[in-house]
């Protein structure tokens, strides 16, 4: 019985590791391409309020700074730089939409976490920051 | 009522483990939800360590009033996979206070964008004694009966369980409503047992202030959770089975520190008719590079 329990454990064990395996390795390199037109085209609600870019300098600071670095500029290995061509090509709901879904299998989180609002903020920092 | 179980039940040690994290200096900024059973399909950012202690209080029918704490060392392996380590402990009113045991848990997400509905795979082993009573979940036939039985009785008995959870958890523009199923095995001849764990949180304020403030509305998350047992192989019933709901709360302090709180209600005979718990959690941001720096290398 104990057998067959630990038996049914590790096999169960093993499947959840290699579908988590298999997923990592199947996710897609590319950033913005895969950003659905409906998200891409969406502006940034706050962009009109002045204080939204300080507010997500606070947010930033909060949950970005320990890998982007508190200027932004990456570590320049696998946590790339915020001051880049690839952000300023952007628009807001692609990189709103990208802080939402975030990239696991290259060790981004995903911040749908965070209230639509501070995701929103922090759009608003980044783009102060170009 | 809660002044006279803290000055009943704990004792230094307990004090010691509740405020460890407290003496280390945090230099991170936990940002969970309050949850103390549910769990969401947030996971720790990769390289960060979480150090919380949950803890419970409560007093059995014909038991005496007690405080069991897990210390929950939470690691972020990858931003798909987290690896945790519990160490339980409790102090009973009028009994003893004793080392209970300890857990290890892998929490890891197959899907690697966000969906309506994100899952995330649970499989941890646990090495305890029949005096565990940190309660941090509830499966089979599990009752208040449990928690009576006194620590020199209970501690005899070993528990080598193995518990397996489906996490299915959804962001809903600032909600957030998760739901649990649980299957948890002694490895010794005992049937299956099955629990569920439900939960729903929001912050209070969506939008950051812009500036630094300790009592402002967005630093707390306001929900309430549900769970219970489900019966087991054996007796797939709900009949003898506990279940309980809980309002939480959960506030975001200076410093990096979390604190969160659930007064639990008791739904059913078999039910506690009350259990507070009470977290204090501390993040350290990227403690692996910690020793990357040590031995030179990047940063």
């Amino acid at each position: 019985m104990i057998r067959r329990s630990l038996a049914i454990l590790l096999i169960s064990l093993s499947a959840i590791l290699l579908s988590a395996a298999a997923a990592v390795t199947a996710v897609d390199s590319s950033r913005w391409e895969h950003v659905p037109a409906k998200d891409h085209a969406r502006a940034n609600p706050l962009a009109a309020q002045s204080e939204a870019a300080t507010a997500g300098a606070l947010v930033y600071r909060d949950h970005c700074q320990q890998c982007h670095k508190a200027n932004a500029r990456g570590d320049g290995h696998r946590r790339p730089s915020l001051r880049s061509e690839r952000i300023r090509a952007a628009s807001d709901g692609d990189i709103e939409w990208f802080l939402r879904q975030g990239d696991l299998a290259r060790g981004m989180p995903s911040w749908s976490s965070l209230p639509q609002a501070q995701r929103w903020q922090v759009v608003a920092y980044l783009r102060s920051i170009q | 009522m809660l002044s006279i179980l803290f000055r009943k039940v704990f004792r230094p040690g307990c004090w010691l483990a509740l405020c460890l994290p407290i003496m280390i200096p945090a230099i991170g900024r936990a940002q969970d939800k309050p949850y103390f059973v549910t769990y969401s399909h947030d996971l720790e950012e990769p390289g960060n360590l979480e150090i919380e202690t949950k803890t419970a209080l409560a007093r059995p029918d014909g038991g005496n009033n007690y405080g069991a704490t897990a210390m929950e060392l939470e690691y972020g392996t990858r931003a798909w996979w987290t690896t945790e380590l519990y160490l339980d402990g409790q102090a009973t009113g009028g009994d003893s206070t004793i080392f209970t045991g300890w857990r290890l848990e892998n929490r890891l997400r197959p899907l690697m964008r966000d969906h309506a509905v994100n899952p995330v795979f649970y499989v941890e082993y646990e090495n305890t004694s029949g005096a565990d009573k940190t309660i941090l979940e509830f499966t089979g036939h599990d009752s208040q009966a449990d928690l009576a039985v006194p620590n020199g009785e209970a501690r005899k008995q070993h528990q080598h369980e193995a518990e397996l959870k489906l996490i299915l958890s959804s962001n809903l523009r600032d909600w957030n409503v998760s739901e649990n199923f649980i299957t948890e095995k002694d490895l010794s001849h005992a049937p299956w047992e099955f629990g569920y764990a439900a939960g729903v949180t929001r912050p209070l304020r969506s939008a950051a202030s812009g500036r630094e403030c300790t009592f402002c509305a967005e630093k707390f998350i306001a929900g309430a959770e549900a769970y219970g047992g489900l019966g087991d192989t054996f007796s797939l019933t709900t009949r003898d089975t506990s279940h309980y709901i809980a309002p939480l709360i959960g506030w975001q302090l200076p410093k990096g520190a979390r604190l969160s709180f659930s007064p639990g209600f008791g739904l059913t005979g078999a039910s506690l008719a009350r259990v507070y718990r009470v977290g204090l959690a501390f993040e350290f941001e990227q403690v692996g590079n910690w020793f990357h720096a040590a031995h030179g290398g990047a940063q």
